[in-house]
């Protein structure tokens, strides 16, 4: 039974950790936490589901036109909005994100309804045997996903010059520009990858979960957590608590109270940043 | 001009004559409206007094709090567990209600205080998703049903009333005790040591000021003041539930408010509650027949231009605009004194 | 103590103050004394460790090691405003003023320690400009002023505070020889107010005229303590501000 329950919390957790990828970058180069990160889940949730019932794409198959959909968004969201909030007071920076959460939330109960939604029949479902686990098949196709599409950012973000370029400007921003590092370029980058994450994670989920207005935003506090845990700014912080809290909360739903395992994970988080400030690789800021 | 005529004129200052002014529409206004527009109004009141509360904290102090729902939320579940389980009166529930949320914040405070930046803002959203948790499945507390306040004579005694009227000045009253304590923060050491926090918590450290006892003052004082103003929210709806008073939209709200209004303002909080309600309520009074979800889009859409191009708030661009005009005196002023200065050395 | 007013008397004393951070040593096992009125220089090339001191002593730092007595008090790893209430004050290396606030209200801050009232805060905190040559600049704010203003505004509003002991990290680094000139002779003022001063500079030449003793750091350590003149030809001192780099003497002749 251990296994089992384990093993859906790996699931979960790699999930979290690709959603939470754009936001920790984001806030590395440029320090700003985008609320709205949750809410960009949802639309591509709803994307790949248009998808679906327009084109009878598999949200599987659809999945390379929703990533490039939301990388365009996440490109628009920056020009449109963040860029101009640039040098402005956090709480500015802040209220943006906050602003789009609810103008995003408010497009898609307008354009979709409240309704729960869901793709019909889905390519893959069903349930599969894995080290004694019975586990559903869309979920762990999406966590396989989930793995894959992190592993790519990461050598991307780690073997790439561009993504050298996106690391120094994270690291030390003037120092960066100096070397002749176009810093408002790697802000935009961010937030593509940013997009280009939670449209990945979107098609994945679309295959088997419901869809409605709201259905990203529990998702998006948990990644700001997930992110906060891991350090601000750190890829591999994010991998390791997004794990974590993947396990956090589906083991802790298991052997507790399935309505308390949200209040492990926000307990979790609460007690480990008050005793550690910076998070799991977080450096610690002056 | 001798003593009498001076006196006047600074009676007639407009740092006296706006306030009043202010001060005196709102007293009469229930004269002139009645029925759900006064109940917008003393909506607009109650936000009022929870932005300046959170502007004690966030716009002084500099700690942006997003849980400020919490302290609201608190307070009124407090007020009318004793009201429904104890039978307490409604005022001497609301007195225990902000001493249980002052002694709350405190222990809240200590551990959180230790986090600066985003990361204190993060750890006030898990407070209050905690709390929020922990409300949904309390039974005490009726879960997520939520709980009613038995319904009394209407007398003040009993804080309830069959007019909306009495509502209203009750609550305009605990937003005046706000206004009042901003006024006081303000012209305070207090006030000056929670800005000095704000601009930079080393050199505020290096002139004495203890940041975990100031930084729990206004946390303290928030908190207790958002407790008085939801033990007025229960009274007033007779009916809570968690998804009600804890969400976390309507801590972002508050925050909102203050910031929108401008942040360290006495009258800004009222400035961003008069925009913000009428925005959401208006657009929901006109866009929610229309189509599910139009008043959000416009509601999300305000935010985000108000972000950009007013990011200091509405009192802060008046600021601004006097800054520039000081700027210009400034800059004359210093060209005289160069040339001073210039004659100084020339002599020497 | 009115008995040993005429006796020299230890202000402030380090016995054996060490600190590291990880590996490094960044101040080893220092001793030092502060007498009562006055002037001590705290020398030494970069990354000697005079800034880590003054964090030690002024309680942002912990020491490892050692024992710091201000004032016949114990105050090894007290918290930074209760130093401060004791009356050791601190400017900062890097100019901190609270931006946004105007320079009288930072000075009135300073101020507020040992008064409530923010009236009498706003005397003091005008005495205080007056006497540091910013009354006219109070309405600026803490952000509009130039560098060297800005060290005068952490200054005023250190002395707001009536400290006995008031401790200047570079006040003259970046400041051109006329202004140099100017603090050199406001430092003698501040000093004639009664304040004991101890001054970190990193320009030997800035320092060694208006202090009464110096003492040198380098790599952490004590090399010398001695009055200026001795402590000029001392060949320690001389290797380790010309031994290796020039770096100091380029620092000097600026």
């Amino acid at each position: 039974m251990f296994v089992q329950v384990f093993m859906g919390g790996v699931l979960l957790g790699f999930i979290y950790v690709l959603i939470s990828l754009g936001l920790t970058l984001i806030y590395g180069v440029m320090g700003i936490t985008n609320f709205a990160n949750g809410d960009f889940l949802s639309l591509a949730m709803y994307a790949a589901l248009v998808f679906n019932v327009q084109m009878n794409l598999d949200p599987l198959v659809s999945l390379p036109l929703v990533v490039l959909l939301l990388a365009a968004f996440g490109a628009l969201a920056y020009q449109l909005l963040i860029k101009h909030v640039l040098k402005a007071s956090n709480m500015a920076q802040i209220f943006v994100t906050f602003g789009m959460m609810i103008f995003l939330r408010g497009i898609m109960q307008f354009a979709f309804t409240a309704n729960y939604q869901m793709v019909e029949n889905p390519l893959v479902s069903g349930t599969l045997n894995l080290f004694g686990a019975s586990l559903s098949k869309p979920q762990v196709v999406a966590a396989a996903g989930a793995l894959i599409a992190t592993i790519i950012i990461y050598l991307f973000i780690s073997k790439t010059k561009t993504g050298w370029a996106l690391q120094a400007v994270s690291e030390n921003r003037d120092a960066a520009s100096l070397m002749g590092i176009h810093a408002q370029k790697m802000y935009m980058l961010a937030w593509i990858i940013g997009g280009a994450c939670v449209g990945v994670a979107g098609s994945l989920m679309a295959e088997y979960s419901y869809i409605y207005p709201e259905v990203g935003a529990p998702f998006g506090t948990i990644a700001i957590i997930v992110v906060a845990l891991g350090g601000f700014g750190s890829v591999p912080g994010a991998f390791i608590s997004g794990l974590l809290i993947g396990l956090v909360e589906v083991v802790g739903g298991f052997y507790f109270e399935p309505a308390y395992k949200y209040l492990l994970v926000f307990g979790l988080y609460f007690v480990f940043v008050v005793l550690r400030p910076q998070g799991i690789m977080g450096k610690r800021r002056a | 001009m001798d003593k009498k005529t001076i006196q006047v004129k600074s009676l007639f200052r407009p740092a006296i004559i706006v306030p009043a002014a202010v001060v005196l529409v709102l007293c009469l206004l229930p004269q002139f409206i009645k029925g759900y527009p006064l109940h917008t109004l003393t909506l607009i009141i109650l936000y009022a007094a929870l932005g300046s509360a959170w502007n004690w904290l966030g716009g002084f102090a500099g700690q942006a709090s997003l849980a400020h729902a919490v302290f609201f939320g608190l307070g009124a579940y407090i007020n009318s567990m004793l009201q429904v389980h104890f039978e307490v009166n409604p005022w001497v529930a609301m007195l225990v209600a902000m001493a249980g949320v002052g002694i709350i914040s405190i222990l809240v405070g200590l551990p959180v205080f230790r986090l600066s930046g985003p990361y204190f803002s993060i750890a006030t959203i898990a407070i209050g998703e905690v709390v929020k948790i922990i409300f949904i499945n309390w039974k005490a507390t009726g879960g997520a049903v939520g709980m009613y306040l038995p319904i009394r004579e209407s007398s003040l005694l009993n804080f309830q009333f069959n007019d909306k009227a009495p509502y209203y000045y009750i609550i305009l009253a605990f937003y005046f005790v706000a206004v009042s304590i901003t006024y006081w923060l303000k012209n305070s050491r207090s006030g000056y040591y929670f800005r000095a926090i704000k601009e930079d918590p080393q050199a505020a450290k290096a002139l004495g000021i203890n940041i975990v006892q100031s930084k729990l003052l206004a946390m303290v004082l928030s908190g207790m003041m958002c407790a008085m103003v939801g033990s007025f929210y229960v009274n007033f709806t007779l009916y809570i539930d968690p998804d009600n008073v804890f969400r976390f939209m309507t801590s972002v709200q508050i925050a909102l408010i203050a910031v929108l209004g401008g942040v360290g303002s006495v009258w800004g909080p009222l400035i961003g509650s008069v925009i913000i309600l009428l925005l959401s309520e208006g657009s929901r009074a006109y866009l929610g027949g229309i189509g599910a979800g139009l008043d959000f889009v416009i509601y999300g859409l305000m935010i985000m231009l108000i972000a950009i191009f007013q990011p200091n708030g509405i009192i802060g661009a008046v600021e601004n605009y006097r800054k520039k005009k000081r700027l210009k005196k400034r800059q004359m002023q210093e060209a005289t004194d160069a040339a001073k200065e210039v004659g100084d050395h020339g002599a020497a | 103590m009115p008995q040993r007013r005429w006796a020299i008397m230890a202000l402030l004393e380090l016995t054996g103050v060490t600190k590291r951070f990880g590996g490094l040593t960044a101040v080893d096992n220092v001793n030092l004394v502060l007498n009562e009125g006055e002037i001590l220089g705290l020398i030494g090339p970069n990354g000697a460790g005079k800034t880590t001191l003054f964090a030690i002593i002024a309680g942002y730092l912990k020491p490892n090691e050692g024992k710091i007595v201000f004032n016949g008090v114990d105050i090894t790893g007290k918290e930074t405003h209760k130093i401060a209430r004791m009356g050791m004050n601190r400017t900062f290396q890097v100019v901190k003023p609270f931006s946004d606030m105007n320079v009288v209200e930072n000075v009135m801050v300073g101020a507020m320690m040992r008064n409530a009232s923010v009236k009498r805060a706003r005397e003091k905190a005008m005495d205080a400009l007056e006497f540091c040559g910013l009354a006219h600049r109070a309405d600026y704010l803490g952000r509009e002023l130039t560098v060297a203003n800005k060290k005068r505004l952490e200054v005023a509003r250190a002395l707001a505070s009536d400290p006995k002991v008031l401790l200047l990290d570079e006040v003259m680094a970046g400041l051109n020889p006329s202004e140099v000139r100017d603090a050199v002779e406001f430092i003698h003022r501040i000093h004639a107010r009664g304040v004991t001063l101890l001054v970190i500079e990193h320009v030997m030449e800035v320092i060694m005229p208006i202090s009464h003793r110096v003492a040198v750091l380098n790599y952490g350590k004590k090399i010398v303590d001695s009055d200026p003149k001795q402590a000029v030809s001392d060949p320690e001192v001389i290797s380790a501000y010309f031994g290796s780099t020039d770096e100091g003497r380029g620092d000097a002749s600026c």
